[in-house]
């Protein structure tokens, strides 16, 4: 549904030729478009981030490294960090199956099954973290009690992450050529060695970009986390939940620590992923 | 003139596409823009709807200062290469599109749109979507919307660029019969110099931004300003340190007046054509003569012949460069 | 055999995460009959609520509309220096927490900010109050149309625009008949995409609204709020209630996506 394979963005837009041509038309009506569409995002995304990454130094870095290193806002830093590489991790594997299923198998289903599949994205978060709970909670049916554990909250962030991987391997599993593999099978390949050789090395930039964005994705969690998490610090309580507890409790510094330091996890990952990415097209 | 085109300069970046182009149609006349891929012929035309500003420059239509007026009040037709089709119109609005912007009465659209539907012969398709068309008949259709609007002038770019071999000389004939029933002063764009020369009344080529020649299309062939010129709009071989049309070569097996010795090298039967490969003082030429001729002289690989350029050949041979 | 079992892993994976969970807060929503469903959904609270985010996310969807139509147009048929950062900034929004994104925005216009004050003075409460939430809310989905729409923009291309032009029409009247039903699909998709996103925005709406019941308590809000209450029978209903619009929501992408596109 979110077309995670874009991640080059809306400005890989108009290549050479094109842009040059367009340079030359109303530069008047471009500039009032550029400030207008400026002035909007900074009323509502960059002023305010700009913000909270102000807020959370305005006391001094000595402020914001004691505000980071609480017991509490720690324990819940490496929680997010440790379950969001747990979570990445899973989806890597298992997004990978399941994008494997959805085009190279055929059974009865299917549709729905690809279809259920945005799921995550669509339903809200709170009733994501509330139908875990459901089954999972301390009235199981099944009798699987993880409210207010850690592999709870490692659940919640696999429901909503779940779409990340599938849709970003789904298209390139589509587009990718057969007669490559029947090649390599002409060639005496077996099956493992062929996917091994010649399917993964394809596979794998979209693999990575949509395990970046999973990753991305699981650490600024919030609403999946707060009924499965129970919000137990030290133990359940992940970042966006701390952050939450400290904006509650009026300690707007420390929040702003926090939420500085989430904000420059995601962004890396996010760098880091365009960096990979344009590294692999140049290549 | 219906269009004047003078002096235009136009750079994309830092690469100069057209430089110092100057170019006169006349009224009622069919142009071809010709020229090489990257020569600067699609811009020019764009130039002239008001697509793209000129750096400097200025274009007229019609007597009137068009430099600066934007594509909308032009009043020309454009029909792009791949049809620029309106994609959620049916056949029938594609056509009535400038008539409905317009504001004309739904009564003249109605009438002037099958009109022109039945000069391009598409008048069954008028209720069908353009992905339910050919790509021939997506051209017609381009070419019937351009003409509903009753231009000054009517630019095509690259009209049959993007149809296959068959259909582009049925359509070009076309063209040429449409243009002779409606005499509306067209400019069209086209790499492919036969095209250019069957269909055109005048050739414009253009080359590295620079018009090379214009003039009509004989004249072009015969009577070319470069080298560059003459090898663009025919075939081209080399005697003597001279370019010349391998069809005005004469072959004879005696010695003839200013004949220089040849040894044929290849004989190649081409039906009515035969190209006979030579070497002339150690280098390669070939001259194109009738199936009779070649029989007439009995030519075989390694038989020794005289050629020289025919004295009734017209136009001029020119040096090599 | 290797097929078989990645088959079963796969859907024995979906079945546990996705399927079995919303499957059973429907079966225990539905359990004692539509009765209980539609009394707890029908209270004053849960209406209020339900009209409070029917706002919310109208205003939101109809700024991320406009914005996103308009940028869309700037990034693909315009050209200027910093065209990549303006992409990287409309993306920016889905690298951050909601609560973040709810920090930020009281940062900014809360009584503690100079322009927040100002704004108060002038009349205009925006934290613990309706513009905020909108404001939160449109942060959230801020991308979403730009990215339906960009792709689709570029797709379609120039020529189209500019036959319009040469035939007589104004910038307005080709935008209005060719561009616009050019790109119907793709920003459908989009405008339904943010309004999935608008109706389920939990974290930034927390924050930012203050959480206070019969007033500024959205849907999503109320699912946490009954819960919390040990109201269960509202809690699921209403998660419920929210699940089948997002299934609902599902059902119209899969019609709108742009071909293609998966």
């Amino acid at each position: 549904m979110l077309s995670a394979t874009e991640t080059a963005g809306p400005a890989a837009a108009a290549p050479g030729p094109a842009a040059a041509r367009t340079r030359t038309r109303v530069r008047s009506g471009t500039a009032l478009g550029l400030g207008a569409a400026m002035t909007y995002l900074s009323l509502i995304v960059l002023l305010p981030l700009a913000a909270v990454v102000w807020k959370s130094a305005d006391q001094g870095p000595g402020f914001f490294w004691r505000a980071v290193t609480t017991p509490d806002a720690w324990a819940a830093l490496k929680l997010t960090i440790g379950a969001s590489v747990v979570v990445a991790l899973v989806n890597l594997v298992l997004g990978t199956v399941i994008a494997w299923v959805l085009v190279r198998d055929t059974f009865p289903g299917k549709a729905l099954v690809d279809l259920l599949i945005d799921l995550p994205f669509a339903l809200p978060t709170i009733v994501a973290g509330l139908v875990l709970l459901a089954l999972y909670g301390t009235d199981s049916p099944i009798g699987v009690d993880l409210a207010y554990t850690r592999i709870g909250v490692v659940l919640a962030l696999l429901f909503v992450t779940l779409p990340f991987v599938v849709r970003t391997v789904q298209p390139v599993l589509l587009e990718l050529d057969r007669d490559m593999e029947e090649a390599a099978a002409s060639l005496g390949a077996a099956p493992w060695a062929t996917f091994r050789r010649i399917v993964l090395p394809n596979l794998l930039p979209a693999m990575v970009s949509g395990t970046a964005l999973a990753f991305a994705r699981a650490i600024a969690e919030f609403g999946s986390t707060v009924l499965i998490s129970g919000n137990i610090p030290f133990r359940t309580q992940v970042a966006a939940v701390n952050i939450f507890g400290q904006i509650e409790s009026d300690n707007v510094t420390g929040a702003a620590a926090v939420s500085t330091v989430l904000l420059v996890v995601a962004l890396g990952v996010l760098f880091g992923l365009d960096l990979v990415q344009r590294w692999g097209t140049r290549r | 003139m219906a269009i004047e085109v003078r002096g235009v300069n136009k750079s994309f970046g830092s690469t100069p596409v057209l430089s110092d182009v100057s170019v006169d149609v006349r009224s009622g006349a069919l142009t071809a823009l010709l020229g090489p891929s990257g020569g600067g012929k699609s811009t020019l035309l764009r130039v002239i709807a008001g697509l793209e500003q000129p750096d400097s420059g200025t274009v007229r239509i019609s007597g009137v200062d068009a430099t600066r007026l934007s594509p909308q009040r032009r009043n020309v037709g454009f029909v792009f290469q791949h049809y620029a089709a309106f994609k959620h119109l049916t056949v029938f609005r594609n056509v009535a599109f400038g008539l409905e912007i317009r504001k004309r009465p739904g009564a003249e659209i109605r009438r002037r749109v099958r009109e022109l539907l039945e000069l391009v012969h598409l008048e069954q398709f008028a209720d069908r979507y353009p992905h339910q068309l050919s790509g021939g008949q997506r051209q017609r259709m381009a070419l019937a919307r351009a003409l509903a609007v009753e231009p000054e002038v009517l630019l095509l770019d690259e009209p049959f660029g993007a149809l296959d071999a068959q259909v582009r000389r049925e359509l070009r004939t076309w063209l040429r019969r449409l243009h002779d029933e409606v005499h509306v002063t067209t400019v069209f764009v086209t790499h492919d110099q036969e095209e250019a020369i069957e269909v055109a009344d005048d050739l414009v080529l253009l080359a590295d931004g620079r018009v090379k020649q214009a003039g009509r299309p004989h004249v072009l062939y015969d009577d070319p300003a470069d080298t560059f010129v003459m090898s663009f709009l025919g075939p081209v071989t080399r005697l003597d340190g001279q370019l010349v049309r391998p069809h005005d070569l004469e072959l004879s097996v005696d010695p003839v007046p200013a004949g220089v010795p040849a040894t044929v090298s290849r004989v190649v039967r081409l039906g009515f054509e035969v190209r006979v490969e030579l070497v002339v003082d150690g280098q390669e030429a070939y001259a194109q003569v009738t199936r009779r001729t070649a029989d007439r002289l009995g030519l075989d690989p390694g038989a020794p012949v005289y050629v020289r350029r025919s004295p009734e050949a017209r136009g001029a041979a020119v040096a090599a460069g | 055999m290797t097929r078989v079992a990645l088959r079963a892993v796969a859907l024995t994976y979906l079945a546990l995460l996705l399927v079995l969970p919303v499957g059973l807060i429907v079966w225990r929503t539905f359990g004692a009959g539509l009765g209980p469903f539609v009394d707890s959904l029908t209270t004053p609270s849960a209406l209020h609520a339900f009209g409070v985010t029917v706002v919310v996310a109208f205003w939101a969807v109809l700024a991320n509309t406009l914005f996103g139509v308009g940028v869309s147009l700037l990034l693909v048929r315009h050209s200027f220096p910093g065209k990549r950062l303006l992409g990287a900034f409309i993306d920016l929004p889905m690298a951050v927490s909601p609560v973040v994104v709810g920090l930020a925005l009281v940062l900014v216009y809360g009584v503690g900010s100079p322009l927040g004050r100002g704004l108060a003075s002038a009349g205009i409460q925006v934290i613990f109050s309706i513009p905020g939430m909108v404001l939160a809310t449109v942060f959230v989905a801020l991308p979403l149309v730009v990215r339906a729409v960009v792709p689709v923009l570029q797709e379609l291309g120039e020529d189209q625009e500019q036959a319009a032009h040469t035939l007589g029409a104004s910038r307005w009247q080709a935008f209005r008949r060719i561009t616009l039903p050019g790109i119907r699909g793709a920003l459908g998709y989009g405008v339904v995409l943010a309004i999935a996103r608008s109706l389920g925005e939990y974290g930034a709406v927390a924050v930012v609204s203050g959480r206070l019941v019969d007033r500024t308590q959205t849907m999503t809000l109320f699912v946490e709020e009954r819960f919390g209450n040990f109201d269960q029978q509202s809690a699921f209903s209403a998660a419920t209630a929210l699940a089948l619009i997002a299934i609902v929501i599902l059902l119209l992408t899969k019609v709108l996506r742009p071909k293609g596109a998966v």
